[in-house]
């Protein structure tokens, strides 16, 4: 096999420096009766040839037309080349958790600049090393305010991502804590009237996402400034990052009451591909006095014992490593190589080119309801303002739409995501999303698909 | 830190944060024109909305960037440039091709939304990863959903519990060695269980006269490494699933370790009802430096029915669907289908080995484990004397006699070039090394390293004090780290 050094003539010398005969007797600590004794029944050994094949292959019969328009948590946006060209670096990639620091000071060093961004962008105090994606970071989120407030009642905006609201009951079944939904008003931000009359003492925190799952945006402060009358956190959940580049932070307003206490989220959006759902990264950022409460791997900045600059893995005594069952959170590996490619993103964008590209998002998302309104019988949804998403709803009852195409390449009659799944109440509507990769032609093109 | 006044280093041993680089006006993108109307943002949103300036983020251009990062990268240790001995890591070697081929466009760019008729390619590489996956754990169904090992913990005692509930009592403990991961019993008790330890014996195995007196049917679950932590076979196993089995209870396997057992016997077969497997160690998924990893969950036909939602099923006409109806599933544990990316690079890795390489990958992984402890035995103390399967500890028990302690001796070993081994786990071996080759090394790699260690153990003997403050050929030297956690600095800021 390539990717195993020691040769047969290699093998024996060891085995006779060891004194043994054979490796079967090295698994002599097996029983025999446990011992299978029979090869594993595995799809034969590919060549690298037929390897690259066989993945071509697969790879071909998925679609991957950016016209899909589709978003609902996973976003289209350029990708630079830097960011791959970086990131293949073996140095980075086949590294080890930074452990030892003396030895990875470049994974370090990359880890706090990404915590920095993610504070700078949400307007927070401190952010962590990352998270496995924004799902589960919604669910520690949600975790840690627990801890923080002794309380076990959250309120929970219906527009959150449906699939991060499941992953956040699959934790939370078992800890005692509650869930109770808050709707949508009619210009599709949150209820507020149902969150003030949901709102008591024994609420733990408010979660609202923004831009919400279907685009538009929340007055995060407004409800930051609701929670806190009631001694609740206020968690902001943020599925697209690019926002961030435009939207005033959750964590940043002139009164102290109107900023979140925590902003979580998924910051796919910042380089990483799609890649059908996984590897993505989640950021968990908060104020400084919540610190020690916060999950997963913190970086911090140290010096040595002559006194030049570095950086380490710290507070880890909150950590399963050290606590075990008394942690903050199982958690212990970040998305350190996702994170990186973010932080290269943020680099590379800079903070003009973060605006320039949410100003395209903006004006291309306009520009493609305009057209539905004046050209189709679709209804787009919601007043309130958006970012990149946006609902439209067919006049037709569902099952009489047009149908998405039935192999790779035949184009897109049906745009987007079918929300019967997640909003029953919504009948024949799709989650659309534009981003400053769709052109104005592909654009007419949905349209008129739409139109005819 | 100004350029110029940490004139004293090339900036390759001396780069500077990002957020100190840069200058106004430089840039490393481009946008295509906006084609489409120019409006004023304030037209579209309250200006309430809209943020001001973003404080700090600083603006490079594209070589800035490139050097930055390379600079950065060189700081890093890694696979590609030599042993990675950390037991219970499985640093092997990360094939090329794994790379490339989750790299191709209709991978990188596939959207879980499409339509199932759009993402057949996807999902028939997630199915025939799951079929794999079976074969090699000897289980019955696969969940590829959890994103790391402890993701795919928190799931399968999620479906344990589920299981226990539909049968009317969720039970109330999980047992866990004393040997184990700290994210197993941290697992465990975000699935809502008390955690309770279970004692290794003198072999380093479980104490089975102790464990029969804690088994009860209030124990939802055991938790068990197999091999162990101590890279040691639990030689009872066989005897332990079987009296767990007669109390209700099920057997939870940690599957760190499977790089030790694959086509020599299967978890399935030995009693195991749920396991996790970690992509990133026996699969050769890489490590990124600290993710992202990729924990799928084995489970028997009995806990089937609570695997996460959805399930991949394959249709006698020959395609693959998600199916959401599964009414006593434990619900989601991640949005979307877990890390495909990572799921593209393990079947990579298995198709290029097929049963008879995975088998040699085994071992091989054992024969130089057990190469490394017939090497260091005189000079370093065996925590245990029972055989070594993949890994091997020992302790700093005769170093410690001259004050050099298990810390000294890793930060002196990168001073020899190579990584440190695991050291102060398991936590029953006090000053502990635990050491996992892995089938990725050379002879004359292990000989190094051989090497630098019983140059090590002399040095202990001879001259300490350059043991005791190592590194010293490295950036930098120890970090104090108690100094960074007391006030913690944790981003960057202006002034």
């Amino acid at each position: 096999m390539r990717y195993i050094p020691n040769s047969q003539a290699d093998r024996q010398q060891m085995l006779a420096e060891i004194g043994v005969d054979s490796t079967e007797q090295l698994f002599a600590g097996i029983p025999e009766k446990l011992r299978l004794r029979r090869l594993l029944d595995l799809p034969k050994a590919l060549s690298e040839s037929e390897l690259l094949e066989y993945f071509r292959k697969r790879a071909s019969k998925n679609e991957i037309e950016p016209a899909a328009f589709i978003g609902a948590g996973i976003y289209r946006h350029y990708i630079p080349i830097v960011i791959d060209a970086l990131i293949s670096r073996s140095e980075f990639y086949t590294a080890y958790t930074p452990y030892q620091a003396e030895i990875a000071q470049g994974t370090l060093q990359a880890i706090f600049e990404f915590q920095t961004y993610i504070a700078q962008l949400t307007g927070m105090e401190v952010a962590n090393a990352s998270l496995y994606d924004g799902s589960t970071g919604l669910a520690e989120a949600i975790l840690m305010a627990q801890r923080v407030t002794r309380k076990n009642k959250f309120l929970v905006a219906r527009s959150v991502h449906p699939e991060y609201r499941a992953v956040v009951d699959t934790y939370a079944k078992n800890l005692g804590i509650q869930i109770e939904l808050i709707g949508y008003a009619p210009d599709g931000r949150l209820n507020l009237e149902q969150l003030a009359s949901k709102l008591d003492s024994n609420t733990a925190a408010v979660v609202v996402q923004s831009p919400n799952f279907f685009g538009t945006i929340e007055r995060t402060h407004d409800v930051a400034e609701m929670a806190h009358k009631h001694d609740a956190m206020s968690i902001t959940n943020v599925c697209e990052a690019i926002s961030l580049g435009i939207l005033k932070p959750a964590g940043e307003d002139q009164s102290e009451k109107r900023r979140a206490d925590i902003v979580v989220g998924e910051a796919q959006s910042f380089g990483i591909p799609p890649s059908f759902g996984g590897p993505h990264v989640g950021f968990l950022a908060t104020r400084e006095k919540y610190v020690r409460q916060m999950p997963g791997r913190l970086v911090g900045m140290g010096k040595d014992f002559s006194g030049r600059r570095g950086f380490v893995l710290t507070l880890s005594t909150r950590e399963q490593h050290i606590r075990r069952e008394k942690a903050t959170s199982n958690i212990c590996t970040n998305q350190s190589l996702c994170a990186l490619m973010a932080t290269i993103y943020l680099a590379v964008v800079g903070p003009k080119g973060l605006r320039e590209i949410c100003e395209h998002n903006v004006f291309k998302t306009d520009y493609a309801v305009t057209q539905i309104r004046e050209r189709t019988k679709f209804r787009v949804l919601f007043s309130a303002p958006r970012f990149n998403e946006f609902v439209i709803q067919n006049p037709l009852p569902l099952g009489e739409g047009r149908r998405a195409p039935s192999a790779p390449g035949e184009g897109f009659s049906s745009p987007g995501l079918p929300l019967w799944r997640f909003y029953p109440e919504l009948g024949n509507a799709r989650l659309l999303c534009v981003t400053e990769i769709n052109s104005r032609e592909q654009i007419d093109r949905m349209v008129q698909g739409l139109a005819s | 830190m100004s350029k110029q006044e940490r004139a004293a280093g090339h900036f390759s041993i001396n780069e500077s944060l990002l957020f100190e680089e840069g200058s106004p006006g430089r840039r490393a993108f481009d946008l295509s024109p906006l084609d489409v109307p120019l409006k004023q943002m304030g037209d579209l949103m309250d200006p309430e909305l809209l943020r001001g300036e973003i404080d700090g983020m600083p603006e490079l251009s594209e070589v800035d960037v490139i050097r930055h990062f390379t600079r950065l990268s060189t700081w890093n240790y890694h696979i590609d440039l030599g042993l990675y001995p950390l037991g219970s890591c499985t640093m092997k070697y990360n094939p090329k091709i794994n790379e490339r081929v989750a790299r191709l466009e209709g991978f990188a760019f596939a959207h879980p939304y499409l339509p199932a008729q759009m993402i057949q390619g996807a999902l028939e590489v997630q199915k025939t990863l799951e079929d794999c996956l079976a074969e090699i754990s000897g289980m019955d169904a696969i969940t590829l959903q959890p994103a790391a090992g402890a993701h795919g913990e928190l799931t399968g005692i999620l479906m344990v519990r589920a299981y226990h509930e539909s049968r009317g009592n969720p039970r109330r403990s999980i047992l866990i060695p004393d040997s184990a991961h700290g994210t197993n019993p941290a697992s465990a008790a975000i699935a809502g269980y008390v955690v309770e330890s279970v004692p290794s014996n003198k072999r380093g195995t479980i104490d089975i006269g102790a464990l029969q007196k804690i088994v009860n049917h209030e124990v939802a679950a055991i938790m068990i490494t197999n091999p162990n932590t101590l890279g040691i076979f639990e030689s009872e196993i066989a005897e332990i699933t079987e009296l767990l089995h007669r109390q209700g209870a099920l057997v939870y396997m940690d599957g760190a370790n499977l790089n030790a057992l694959m086509g020599m016997t299967r978890p399935g077969d030995f009693g195991i009802d749920v396991l996790h497997i970690n992509l990133h160690k026996t699969f050769t998924t890489p490590h990124g430096g600290g993710g992202p990893g990729a924990g799928p969950v084995a489970v028997k036909k009995v806990l089937e029915p609570f695997l996460p939602y959805p399930v991949i099923e394959s249709k006698t006409d020959g395609t693959y669907s998600f199916n959401y109806d599964r009414p006593h599933s434990i619900g989601r544990i991640k949005a979307y289908n877990g890390q495909f990316g990572m799921h593209v690079r393990a079947l990579c890795y298995i198709l290029a080995n097929g049963a008879e390489g995975l088998k040699e990958v085994s071992e091989v992984a054992v024969l130089n484990a057990n190469y490394i402890r017939s090497k260091l035995k005189s000079a370093y103390a065996l925590a245990y004397d029972s055989a070594s399967l993949h890994e091997v500890v020992f302790s700093d028990r005769l170093q410690a006699r001259k004050d050099v302690h298990v810390w000294d001796i890793a930060k002196r070993l990168m001073d020899y070039g190579f990584h440190p081994p695991t050291v102060s786990f398991p936590l029953i071996v006090p000053g502990a090394i635990m050491i996992e080759p892995t089938e990725s090394e050379s002879r004359q790699e292990l000989d190094a390293f051989v090497q630098a260690m019983l140059a090590i153990d002399t040095e202990a003997e001879q001259n300490p004090e350059i043991v005791k403050s190592a590194p010293h050929t490295t950036r930098v030297g120890r970090i104090d780290e108690a100094a960074a956690a007391r006030k913690p600095i944790l981003r960057w800021r202006a002034g």
